[in-house]
């Protein structure tokens, strides 16, 4: 954990997040996958130096997806996440802490966050540090007597460690530009791949068959992400990032974003993006091995294969001011969509194991993400 | 260890910059940055749709980190 420390010198005192309330409703549907839910945050001053939060948050999922039709049933199936934290000013410094539980029935994951920011050289400049810890426990479903019979039996096979460090700079460039950059690492630890997916291998026969998937017990990631935002003449504002990663897993992926934002008429502002994705394949993947036990490590998780997608997403929000009641400031309806394709170059939809290979084209899929949201401040 | 080690030695020399040099005077005044408290100008005005869309990006990609956000872990296969 980095040490605490406190700056000398030219600076103000750090500020504290805005007093508000969250209730977001989100939508995931494509890949045969339907996710949605709510998400609700509130976030109060109790103090003049400290801001306590908490939020509750649920997916509710619908799978049929490939990888689930291709060796079960499609399933229903939710999962709830609960967080608090708190932030604590002192001077120029910023100390922030929470807790994060997620339960689902063949999923727990509990995660610990601490962060300390400071603002210097008045406050053009803002470092924070940051570590996290996360312990998860892993399951695995079975149906005796049929999915729709119900008599669900839950399996643990497994724990998974994680710990994230993360460092971060935000920087004034000029009165209308400002530059942000992060770093992390994360280290994980345990058992890391999915108890329902197998690898497929080529039989003597010509036919697809199933094996298990064995995957590394070690993950070691880094990433790296640099964010321009840049104020136009006009009253709005143009942004760009770029994101690279890199894990001992061989994947190497990149990430670039545009978006634009445009305040119209008093009350409304617009906003348009658009992101690309791509990362090669872990070392370990293969969509189809030449043969049973080719390797010691195998995984056809589509996840770890590579791929390359790209999604557009518009945005509104209407900001209103209400009359009533009077320790409400001001609040905003927010609708955001946006649409993601997905291409796969390594991965086909073989479907159940004993068919054959040939003639099955690369997978891909299209999916909307909605999200339609009130914040209020007070 | 190795990266307590790393994180703690950049806090060590970001806390004893100042001390050790002359910090340099802000190039852009307070009353300058009437534009960059502007509300559209934030990385991040909304916390919990960007959270929520870095979510569903990390469920299904490879990458993760270096988003400004922290997420719990899920079975999200």
């Amino acid at each position: 954990m980095a040490a605490l420390f406190v700056l000398a010198g030219v600076g103000r005192a750090a500020v504290l997040p805005d007093d508000r309330a969250d209730l977001l409703w989100h939508d995931w549907s494509g890949g045969g996958v339907t996710v949605d839910g709510p998400s609700i945050l509130v976030r109060k001053k109790v103090t003049d130096s400290l801001s306590l939060a908490a939020n509750y948050y649920v997916d509710m999922i619908s799978s049929a997806s490939v990888d689930v039709l291709s060796s079960a049933s499609p399933y229903k199936e939710t999962r709830r996440q609960g967080s608090i934290s708190a932030d604590f000013i002192h001077g120029n410094t910023t100390y922030s802490g929470g807790y994060i539980e997620s339960n689902e029935p063949d999923y727990k994951a509990r995660t610990a966050f601490l962060s300390v920011s400071e603002s210097m050289f008045g406050d053009l400049t803002t470092v924070s540090f940051g570590f996290t810890r996360g312990w998860d426990k892993v399951g695995e479903d079975i149906y005796p007597h049929g999915y729709a019979a119900g008599g669900r039996m839950t399996t643990w096979v497994g724990d998974a460690d994680h710990r994230n460090w993360q460092a971060s700079i935000s920087q004034i460039l000029t009165r209308n530009l400002l530059l942000g950059i992060n770093f992390e690492t994360d280290e994980s630890d345990g058992y890391l791949q999915s108890p329902y997916r197998s690898a497929r291998y080529l039989a003597p026969d010509g036919t697809v068959q199933s094996e298990p998937q064995v995957t590394p017990n070690t993950r070691t990631g880094n990433a790296g992400s640099l964010q321009l935002k840049y104020y136009l003449p006009w009253h709005a504002a143009v942004d760009g990032n770029y994101r690279v990663y890199h894990d001992t897993w061989g994947i190497l992926a990149h990430t670039i974003g545009a978006g634009y934002t445009q305040p119209v008429l008093r009350s409304w502002t617009l906003n348009a993006n658009v992101r690309y994705y791509r990362q090669s394949a872990a070392v370990f993947y293969s969509d189809l091995f030449p043969f049973e036990d080719s390797q010691n490590f195998m995984s056809r998780d589509r996840e770890l294969a590579q791929f390359h997608d790209i999604s557009y997403g518009l945005g509104a929000t209407w900001q209103f001011h209400p009359a009533w009641p009077h320790w409400l400031e001001k609040g905003t309806l927010n609708l955001d969509y946006n649409r993601m394709h997905i291409a796969y170059s390594d991965f086909h939809d073989f479907g159940r194991p004993g068919g054959s290979p040939a003639g099955i084209p690369l997978y891909g899929y299209d999916a909307g993400i909605t999200q339609f949201f009130i914040s209020l401040w007070y | 260890m190795r990266h307590a080690l790393l994180l703690a030695t950049g806090a060590i020399l970001i806390a004893s910059l100042p001390a050790g040099c002359s910090a340099p005077q802000p190039w852009v005044k307070p009353y300058e940055r009437e534009h960059l408290a502007d509300p559209i100008m934030s990385f991040d005005p909304n916390p919990v749709s960007n959270t929520y869309l870095d979510h569903a990006f990390e469920v299904r990609e490879g990458a993760r980190g270096a988003t400004g956000s922290v997420g719990g872990g899920c079975g999200c296969n």
